[in-house]
Order: C-alpha cells, then sequence, then structure tokens
C-alpha cells in the first residue's frame, strides 16, 4: 500500500531565517505600506513555495481521480496520494498507513471520532471528559453526541496559569468516564499540556484518548505510538500546507471496529441493494473523492518541515517566545494571559485601557497582523473574565525584529487609546 | 487607511468618558446586543414619553469604536420621537455601510466622527451594533442583536 520514503535530514545548527523567509512569497509583501508582520500563526500558518508548487504541479501534470482508474495519470495521481499517506505516516510515527485518516481538518477529525466512535458506544449516565483549555471543535462535538446519546460532558478544569489541574483531573476519571478528548497545546494561551501524564492515568482506568493535536503538529515532534494516544487530529493549513486538509490519526485496532461514518465512494468494496460491503481501512472512513491536491499539499509541508528539522524549529520558536514574554511584559498596563512554563510560541494578552479588537485594527494598520478575540475557546475567556484578548502567536519564520514592531505597534496603540 | 480617520477625537473622548454610562431601573424598554466575535456586549435602556424618547443610557463593554457610538447615540437620540430615531438609524446604517450615501454628515453632528468607519469594514459591525440595539428595544424584540 505505502512506499517507505526516508527522512530529510536537517542539517546542524540554527535556522537561517532570512532564507527561510525567501521560501514564503507571501512575507515579502507590504501591507498598509509597511512590511508584512505576519504573527497569526496559531490561526494558520503561511506556505513555502514547495507546497504551492506541489500543489499547482499535480494540477498541471498530475490530476485524475484515485484508486479508480486503470490509466496513467490515475495511477500518478494513487501514487503521490498514497505517498502523502505514507509521510503523514512517517511524521507521527504511526504503525501503519491503515491508521491515517485524510479529513478536512482537526475540527472533522473530532467528529468523525465522536459520531463513529462515541456515539454507538454511549449510552446514558456516560461520561466524555474534555477540558476547560478546549477549542470549541473540541467540545462541541462531544456536546453533540451527548445530546444523542444522553451522556454528559465533564470538564477538567485549569488554573490561573493556563494550566490543567491534574489532581482534578484523576478525580473526574471514573467508571463511565469512556473518552478522554484533550488538546495538547492551547491555541488560546499556547499552554503545552504534559498529555503523557494524562494519557498514562486514562490508559490506567482504561479510557481511551483523544488528542487535538492542531496546535502542536506545527510546532513539536508528535510520536502517536510513544504518546500511546488512540486517536491524534491535526490541521494541514496550521503546518504549512493547504487548507481543507487534515488528518487523524486512530489505532487500528478501535478504527477496525469503528462504523463508516460517511457512505459514498471509496469507501466500499461491494454495492447492491440489498448490502454494501465497505472497504478497508483508511478508505472505509474516506467516502467521495478526496482532497488529494491537499493531501499531497501537505506532504510536501511535511517534507519541508523536516528538511528544517522539527527540533530547530521548536527551538527557533522557543527563542521567539522568551523574547516577546521579554518584551510584552515590559509594556506597563500589558497582561500577559496564560504563564505556564511550558509553552508554545503563542502569546495572549490585554492592555489596560485598549480593547483587543482597536489593539487588532491598530497594529493592522502598522503592517502587523495578530488575531484578536475569542479564539474559538469561550470557556478560557470567561476564566480570566475577559471577553477577548490580543494573541500574537509565532512560527519559525519570524523573527525578533518582528517582535519589536509588535512591541513598537502596541505603544501606538498605547498613545492612540490608553 | 488613516487610523486617525477611524479614531477621531470624538471617538477617543466618547470611549474614554462615555455618556449615559448607566443602568436604567425604570427604563420602558430595553435590549441587549452582543457581538460574539469580538465579544462588544451592551445593553441599551430606554424611556418613552409617548412617543418622544425621554431618556436613554447604556451598559457593558467593548472596543472603543462600539463604546464610543452607543455613547454617540445615547446624546444623538434622547428628546427625539421614535420614527425621528428610526430615520436615524436608516441614515447611520447608509453611512457607516456604503461608500456614496446620499447623506449629509455635518448635519449630523458629533455623529459624523463615525463616517471614517467605513473604510475599516471589520469595524463597521462595532459602530452599528448600538442601532440595531436601539431598533430592537423600540421594537420590544427580545432575542439578543448581533450584527455579525
Amino acid at each position: 500500500m505505502s512506499t517507505a520514503t526516508a527522512v530529510p535530514v536537517a542539517p546542524a545548527g540554527a535556522l537561517d531565517v532570512q532564507a527561510i523567509r525567501r521560501d514564503f512569497p507571501v512575507l515579502a509583501q507590504r501591507v498598509h505600506g509597511k512590511p508584512l508582520c505576519y504573527l497569526d500563526n496559531a490561526a494558520s500558518s503561511q506556505r513555502p513555495q514547495c507546497v504551492i508548487d506541489a500543489v499547482s504541479d499535480y494540477y498541471e501534470t498530475s490530476h485524475a481521480n484515485v484508486h479508480r482508474g486503470v490509466h496513467a495519470l490515475s495511477q500518478k495521481a494513487t501514487d503521490l496520494f498514497e505517498g502523502a499517506r505514507e509521510k503523514v505516516r512517517r511524521f507521527i510515527g504511526a504503525r501503519s498507513t491503515r491508521e491515517i485518516i485524510f479529513v478536512r481538518g482537526t475540527t472533522e477529525a473530532v467528529n468523525l471520532v465522536a459520531q463513529s466512535y462515541a456515539r454507538p458506544r454511549l449510552q446514558g449516565g456516560d461520561e466524555i471528559l474534555v477540558s476547560r483549555l478546549e477549542h470549541h471543535a473540541n467540545i462541541v462535538p462531544w456536546q453533540m453526541v451527548c445530546q444523542q446519546t444522553g451522556a454528559s460532558l465533564k470538564v477538567v478544569p485549569m488554573t490561573r496559569s493556563g494550566e490543567l489541574d491534574f489532581d482534578a483531573f484523576r478525580s473526574l476519571l471514573t467508571d463511565r468516564t469512556r473518552l478522554l478528548a484533550l488538546t495538547h497545546v492551547s491555541n488560546a494561551l499556547g499552554t503545552i499540556v504534559p498529555v503523557e501524564r494524562f494519557i498514562a492515568e486514562a490508559k490506567r482506568r482504561g479510557v481511551p484518548v483523544l488528542l487535538d493535536g492542531a496546535q502542536a503538529a506545527p510546532h513539536l515532534r508528535v510520536d502517536v505510538r510513544a504518546l500511546d494516544c488512540d486517536f491524534y487530529g491535526f490541521s494541514g493549513h496550521k503546518m504549512c500546507g493547504p487548507t481543507g486538509i487534515g488528518v487523524l490519526y486512530g489505532r487500528e485496532s478501535l478504527l477496525a471496529a469503528m462504523p463508516p461514518w460517511q457512505g459514498g465512494g471509496d469507501m466500499i468494496l461491494e454495492v447492491t441493494f440489498e448490502r454494501t460491503t465497505y472497504n478497508d481501512l483508511p478508505y472505509k472512513f474516506e467516502a467521495g473523492t478526496p482532497h488529494i491536491a491537499g493531501a499531497i499539499g501537505l506532504g510536501a509541508a511535511i517534507d519541508y518541515l523536516e528538511t528544517l528539522g522539527l527540533d530547530r524549529i521548536a527551538a527557533a520558536e522557543h527563542d521567539l517566545l522568551e523574547y516577546a514574554t521579554a518584551r510584552l511584559a515590559g509594556i506597563p498596563g500589558l497582561e500577559i494571559v496564560g504563564t505556564a512554563p511550558h509553552k508554545a510560541a503563542v502569546v495572549s494578552f490585554t492592555l489596560r485601557g485598549v480593547h483587543p479588537h482597536d489593539i487588532g485594527t491598530i497594529l493592522d494598520t502598522e503592517g502587523v497582523a495578530i488575531r484578536t478575540g475569542h479564539h474559538c475557546a469561550m470557556p478560557v475567556m470567561d476564566f480570566y473574565g475577559v471577553p477577548a484578548t490580543a494573541r500574537a502567536s509565532f512560527a519559525f519564520y519570524n523573527t525578533r525584529d518582528e517582535v519589536d514592531r509588535l512591541v513598537s505597534a502596541l505603544h501606538v496603540a498605547q498613545e492612540m487609546l490608553g | 487607511m488613516d487610523l486617525n480617520d477611524l479614531y477621531r477625537d470624538v471617538i477617543v473622548d466618547h470611549n474614554r468618558n462615555p455618556r449615559n454610562f448607566r443602568p436604567m431601573p425604570d427604563a420602558d424598554r430595553h435590549a441587549e446586543g452582543f457581538n460574539p466575535l469580538c465579544g462588544d456586549r451592551l445593553t441599551l435602556f430606554v424611556k418613552l414619553d409617548g412617543d418622544r424618547i425621554s431618556d436613554v443610557s447604556f451598559q457593558g463593554s467593548g472596543c472603543a469604536i462600539s463604546v464610543a457610538s452607543a455613547s454617540l447615540l445615547t446624546e444623538s437620540v434622547k428628546g427625539r420621537t421614535v420614527p425621528e430615531a428610526e430615520r436615524l438609524f436608516a441614515t447611520m446604517h447608509a453611512l457607516l455601510t456604503q461608500d456614496d450615501a446620499p447623506v449629509d454628515v455635518p448635519s449630523l453632528g458629533k455623529l459624523g466622527a463615525l463616517s471614517g468607519v467605513r473604510e475599516f469594514p471589520a469595524r463597521v459591525k462595532c459602530a452599528s451594533l448600538c442601532w440595531h440595539t436601539l431598533d430592537a428595544a423600540l421594537h420590544r424584540q427580545s432575542e439578543p442583536v448581533k450584527t455579525e
């Protein structure tokens, strides 16, 4: 089914950020007359030329439908598509490509597990455990399945620093807990959740674990076997890949026992009006023509990230985080929201006297793109008693100079409205 | 795009010191406005003397544009009749959303300061929230208003 590919070797030493920036055509533009300073990577990253080329090359030279035709192009498209699946498998350390389901993104990954894994198993009185840190995409699908089955949603509380309360988590694990759905990295605050501890405890109680890896996959090395999680979802567009493509990793034994969640082409072996035989994994969960170009682009993004080296990416981003945290903390009236000791390169903050929405507009006119609002994590905002925060989120192609521009733009906002 | 066109002195002043920013326990009408995406949230209170708006106030939190717009609204509709306020709502809607709106900006007085918002499409809903909320209050609409 898959051909093994070699892991690209990352050169030693630190990243050459200026060279990397030239890989990203979008970064060269000016916004409102100022060089673009893109600090909204937690919402969506940018794409290097090699990803853009992989997608356009595919359409220019190789497109046909996959898994169907005997003709040359169909085979070429299938090889590229399945080659991308193998790259994903290797990227997250899965045992088999049968465990790699292409989906639209993390949201669809969570919904698939909620509807196909959880829904048939849940009964009234059962419990699904999530955390206070979750993105709405790891809350709402569980609320929906709870409404459908009579199960209830339990929430692991968070602490003032933006960490999860492990002791409270342990007391929330009960004989009725059927699944733990946990974020790997908080999108709103950047907290890196020590998921290994949570998974180990859940496993001890026989509770399967889904991780929302949307914010983790682009920034730290993910190994689903080492994590020992049962499901792991992530999105292509947050890791330099195309929009509309993402991955659900699932432990094969669980996936095999799950019913399909959508019916259509590609997910069947045989159809009569009396009965349908479903296809094998992973195709059982990929009804309809998939996002072939998206998968190929995601494969190219993985190649790119691995060439740079995930460890070096994490180191570069950690440097930006520390620098940004120190610079921002020096602004009078600025309060950083989320101060966990282990964080991805995300800094959420409020500025006295200036609403986050105004910060966003003022920074935009300075060419600085950040996210303002609730970050699809309203329970986190409620916890801190704020309607919104401003959030700067960094990628390996950002620089300390850009942090300085962020700080200067915040001074402009303070002068104007503070 | 010029920031000073958005954050004019009148806007900055009304954001820092919002007028008629108080609850009104004996209000005849009130309505809530909420923009979930940015978190702007306000409650608008209206006291009526027949057809005339004898008092109007608001409470809530939001960005400078939404707070200043609500503050300016209270100053401008107090004393007007309900049909006059509704006409003003239509005028403000046109001012905020149409490039070539046939609006005599100077005649709007301080409200004219909001004309710069049009150049910032993402912020139009901030400025219009209070007007939609007033409309809901005058029409006894019970559902919270959203402009997103």
